[in-house]
Formats: C-alpha cells, structure tokens, sequence
C-alpha cells in the first residue's frame, strides 16, 4: 500500500512538475473554465479558440488582425462582445469586429455595434455583434448559421499610418442567448461546420496541429430533441381531456334521466 | 479504515495519472513525429549607426536591443530553433554597393544554446547601412528546409537605404517560395516612412507590424511572435490550381494554398460520393496594396459546366483577407447496375476581383488559401419545424378545441346510437 501511494505522489509531482513547461501556452486544461487564453491569432489558420463565456484577452498593435474561433451549437444566438484599450495618444480610427463561419462565410450581425469610429485620444472601443440563431440545418444555397466553429475577426479598418503598430489591448468575449425550440428546424448537418473535421482521424496525436478542435462543452447537440416534443405532447393530452369533457358534455351528469333502472 | 486507505490511494494515483497524461503528450511535443519539423525563427536586427540613438527609456536603442535579445533568450521554449542575423553591423565606410552587402549570421539557427548567443549579442555595436531586403533573403535561406513553421522577426529603426531593391516586394517574393514564412516587423521608435515600410513587409508574409517606444515593450513583442512560432500549426499543402475543370488537380479534404493572380481564374477537382457533403472554403489574401472595393466568388461547377452553388463575398477599405465558402450535399443515387455508385467530380472555381493599387506589382499572384471537407451528407428536412412537431399557444389551442369538438361529435352520435337502439 505505502509503495502504491508513494508511487502515486512521485507521478503526481512529476506531472505537476512537467505541466508549466508544456509547449502550449495555455494547454487544453482552459476546458475547466480556467486560464482563458491570452493571445490571438492573425489569420483563420492560426486563429485562437475560445469557449463561450470566456474572456479572452491579447495584446497586439494597431493595424493588426486578430482572430479567435468560439464554437456555438444549434438554438443559441451567439453575442460577441469586444473591447478595445486603445493607447494614450492617438488620431481617430475606426474599428469592426466580423464574425465568420466555418465555411469562413461572413455572417450578418442582426444589432449592435459592430464598426465604431473612436475619436482621437479615446481611451477605448467597444464594439458587439448579435448573430442570427443557429439551425441545425438550411439550405445548401442558404448562408443562414449552422452548428460549428465561429470565427472572430478584430481590427482597424480606419487606422492613419502614424498610429500603424501602436500597442494596443483587446478583450474579446462570446456569450449565446439559448433560443430553444422556437428555433428548431427540421433536418440536421452529419458534421458540425467545424473546419477540418473530414481530416481528423481517430489514431490521430493529441497535441497535433488541427484547424478547429473545441467543442461545445456537451458535445454538439443531435437535433433530435427539442421543446416542440413537450408542447406538442402536452397538446395532445389537453385534446384528450377536452375530448372526455366534450363527451361527458352531451351525456349530461350520469345516467340518461329517461332511461329507467331496470334497462 | 482499510478500505479508506485505499480508496485515498486509488484517488491519488488516479489524479498523478491524469495529470500526467495531460502534462506529458503536451511536453513531449518537441520531438515527436507530429510529422512537423521544429519551429524556425531568425531574428533579424538593425545594427546600423542610428542605433546609437538613445531614445528608449534615456538608454540608446542598441542597448535596448540587447537587452530585450537577453530577456528573450531567455525565455525561448525548448523546442523553438532560433537564429540571429545582423544587418549594417560590420562595414562603417560610405561605399553604398559595399554598405548594402553587410549582413550577417549572428549566430545559426538550430537548437539554442543560450550561453553562447547571448555573448555573441553581446559584441554588437552600431555600425552601417540599413540594408533591409538583402537581410530578409539571406534569413529566408537560413530557414531553408523543414516542414516547420518558420518566422522571421525584423528589429529594425530606419528604412531601407539599398533601393530599388524594394524589401516590401523581397518579402512578397520570400512569401511566393517558402510555405508558412511570416515576416513580423518591429520598428524602434518610428518615423511615418519606417512605420509604412515595416507594415508594407507584415503585410506582404501575413505577418504584423509593432512600433516600439520601450525597452519592455519589445521584450514582450519579441517573446510572443517568438511564443506563436511555437503554436503548432496546420500547414497548407501547396497545390497549382489549372485554367480550366479538365486539367484542374484533384484534391481530396485538407488544406491548401496557391497563388491566384489579378484577372485569373482557378480551378480545382474533388470527388464526392452520393450521399457525401463538399464543403469548400477560399480566403484570397491581400498581401499588398489594393484598391478599395473588392470581392471573391467560388463556385461548384459539374463537368459539364453547369453551376451547382456558389459562394461570394464582397467587402471594401482595408483587409487582410475576402473569404467565402459553399457546401454541396451530393444526394443519394440509386444505381441501376446495384454496385457502389460512381463518385462525382465537382470542379471548383476562384476568381477574386482584387485590383492593383496604382505602381504595385502584380506578380506573385495573390495568396489563396483552399480548405476543402468532405463529410457524410446532412439528413433532409421534409418540414420547417423539427418532426413537423408544433409549438406554441395556438397550438394547444387549436388541440383542444379540435379535442373537445371530437368529444361533442362522439357523445352525440353515442346518444343517437343508443335512442335508435332503444326504439327498435
């Protein structure tokens, strides 16, 4: 027994020991709602993944553009949220946020602000986009939102050259309003929209580079069920009690008063 | 209390295990045969005489420099295969053609050796000219070979003194050979001119530009391009899409790169079987200056030339990339012959509408990035709502009217049932 706990423990600092010098800045351990990361990507290949509800955050210059992935499921409306720290002095400049599919499809914000001019020397941007609701299906022709991986888009789209590479802070954060059964539609994709998926393999490296690798944090929904099963259910239960009612209707309390005992 | 024990126990080695088996495929990722060679960095710094300007923190910039290489150093991860070139550090005279040869291999790029790098910063001091293009192909060809990601990073505070060598069209040509070469930029306390010559040079690789006004600013700069290099990534496997359908390459799902020139069109091929989804994605990089108001248009087109889907984007001001993408569900085939069905080819067509700014070359073409999946076919909707199921108030309203009008009908026939009964 002692052997077995000390064996225990040695692995257990061992691996405790091992984890900070792990090559990946903020490793996988972010699914427990720990570190968020704290960098960007700069292109759709090299874009940041982030859950939802996760406040990412990096530091980058202006003129950049930073990217970060979140992935959103059928029925939610997903809400990105960012700000930017601009730096102490600066010209005016106009900044967007744009929010892309899986398909790298740019997808319409219904509200929100999602290009702000910041007049010179403002101390920072906040800028949000509210997506459609996402369906489990549409369409091929249609560019409507479906299940999978949501890329983020930040940068200045105004910017003078004398401001080009100042530092600047941003935060981004995507949160999703549930729409619930109101939203669903019929039919479902196989695969999420998550780029890459056809070249994932089973046998494949954990810590191998992939495109898009989170997943929402109970798996992507089958589409099967939704609220319609108990609305639709509690409909059918009402019509059965109001079918007794209607027939208890006609044949008054009882026995017909004309019918005598002895029939 | 036996049992207790070895409970606690179980936990225990539970926990080592799991945190081991979290801690170790991601420490071991170093030399692992991810089929990924370790990621490359030069770090190309001005040594030129203006360095010895002392406008970073009331230190000059060199000193700057140093210290920010030292901290650097430092805190390179394991992995990382990291270079130093100089540029202007050994030839003080006037002669520009010699002035504008003088870079350098600091120290090689291949595993680090700390100790050793940080002396051989450590005898740099300002010098010569600013011979910016000629440096960035000499790191090109230090990085030269593997399948890693490699990076340079130009530390630079004056522009380039060797025209008409124009380093922004160097790098463009860097980026056209090397698969995965970014160039990021950082320029010590820039004037208007440096600042759009640097990000002229991001722009050209994908890579960003930084102007540095504080030692600490450069230090964290440096350390994170030189952290990202160490992210692994996806590298795009380099295809040469045709002018027409027939001759175009087939491609199967993964990601790919090209280069798509103003006014071309490209063409690639992918099989999909009945049943299957295509999903096809093209982002077309803008990696110099181009005129306002552009756009990218991929279409999925059969052999015979009819269009199945499209997808299009437009946009206008400043961007790095126009991306679209289109799916394509193949539906299912019954095949007379019984038999697997056979696949069908999809040709898949780009055009970008990209417009040179006035006096930028136009070659390489533009950078085009192709993802392309295909997965099992979605499963059709045969109604709006899911199942054809209902929701809502008028829902149940309409039940239960429909419920209790039922009810009525079927008391009263029940009761004519029985009056007829009665009277025979």
């Amino acid at each position: 027994m002692r052997t077995i706990r000390a064996l225990s423990a040695a692995l257990l600092t061992l691996g405790l020991a091992a984890a900070p010098a792990a090559a990946d800045p903020w490793p996988s351990a972010s699914r427990d709602g720990g570190a968020a990361p704290r960098q960007a990507g700069t292109s759709f290949r090299t874009a940041t993944e982030i859950e939802q509800g996760q406040r990412a955050t990096a530091s980058g210059s202006t003129g950049d553009y930073l990217y970060w992935s979140f992935p959103a499921d059928t029925g939610q409306r997903p809400t990105v949220r960012a700000t930017v720290k601009l730096p102490d002095t600066h010209a005016a400049q106009t900044w967007q946020i744009d929010v892309y599919d899986g398909l790298r499809r740019r997808q319409a914000c219904q509200y929100g602000a999602q290009t702000r001019a910041a007049a010179a020397d403002t101390p920072s941007v906040e800028l949000a986009c509210v997506l459609r609701t996402v369906r489990a299906w549409s369409e091929p022709w249609a560019n409507d939102p479906l299940p999978g991986t949501y890329y983020i888009r930040l940068t200045a789209t105004g910017v003078p050259t004398s401001d080009l590479g100042l530092p600047v802070d941003a935060e981004v954060r995507a949160d999703s309003r549930d729409i619930g059964g109101a939203a669903a539609v019929d039919g479902s994709l196989a695969e999420p929209l998550v780029p890459g998926i056809a070249t994932k393999s089973e046998d494949q490296q954990e810590n191998a580079a992939v495109l898009a690798g989170l997943q929402p944090q109970d798996g992507w929904a089958s589409g099967r069920w939704s609220d319609r099963w108990v609305w639709t259910g509690m409909g059918g239960v009402l019509a059965a009690l109001a079918g007794v009612a209607g027939y208890a209707l006609t044949r008054g309390a009882g026995r017909p008063v004309r019918v005598p005992p002895s029939a | 209390m036996i049992t207790r024990k070895r409970l606690a126990a179980g936990v225990c080695a539970l926990l080592a295990a799991l945190t081991a088996g979290l801690a170790f495929p991601a420490g071991a990722a170093a030399g692992e045969p991810t089929g990924q060679d370790a990621p490359k960095v030069d770090l190309v710094l001005d040594v030129s005489g203006s360095m010895r300007a002392r406008d970073i923190d009331g230190q000059s910039r060199m000193a700057a420099a140093k210290q920010a290489f030292n901290e650097v150093l430092d805190a390179t991860p394991e992995e990382v295969e990291l270079g130093i070139r100089t540029l202007g550090a050994d030839y003080p005279g006037d002669d520009r053609k010699t002035g504008c040869k003088d870079t350098a291999q600091l120290y090689p790029v291949g595993p680090l050796d700390r100790t050793e790098a940080k002396t051989a910063v450590a005898t740099l001091s300002p010098t010569g000219w600013t011979p910016i293009g000629p440096a960035l192909l000499k790191a090109a060809d230090d990085l030269d070979g593997g399948n890693g990601s490699k990076r340079i990073v130009l530390i630079s505070d004056g522009e380039d003194t060797c025209a008409p060598l124009d380093p922004c069209e160097v790098a463009r040509e860097i980026a056209a050979k090397g698969i995965g070469l970014t160039i990021d930029t950082l320029g010590l306390v820039p004037t208007a001119k440096l600042s759009r010559q640097l990000s002229c040079i991001a722009e050209a690789t994908g890579g960003t530009y930084t102007s540095v006004e504080h030692q600490d600013e450069l230090t964290d700069r440096v350390n994170q391009l030189v952290d990202r290099a160490a992210d692994p990534v996806v590298t795009p496997v380099p295809v040469k899409g045709a002018e027409e359908c027939t001759e175009a390459p087939a491609l199967e799902s993964g990601l790919y790169t090209d280069r798509e020139e103003f006014g071309q069109q490209r063409w690639y091929r992918v099989d999909v079987l009945p049943g299957q989804e295509l999903r096809a994605s093209v982002s077309v990089a803008a990696d110099r200056a181009v005129n306002p108001g552009y756009g990218v248009l991929l279409r999925a087109v059969t052999v015979h030339g009819r269009e199945i889907v499209r997808g299009e984007a437009a946009g206008d001001g400043r961007t790095d990339v126009i991306s679209t993408g289109l799916r394509y569900p193949e539906p299912e085939r019954d095949d007379a012959d019984g038999g697997k069905p056979a696949a069908e080819t999809v040709c898949l067509a780009v055009t970008h509408s990209f417009s040179p700014a006035s006096g930028v070359k136009t070659t390489p073409g533009l950078p085009l990035e192709l993802t392309v999946d295909v997965v099992d076919g979605p499963s059709q909707a045969g109604d709006v709502a899911s199942f054809g199921l209902g929701r809502g108030w008028w829902l149940l309203g309409a039940l239960i009217l429909t419920g209790f009008l039922a009810g009525l009908v079927w008391g009263w026939l029940s009761r004519w049932r029985v009056a007829v009964w009665r009277t025979n």
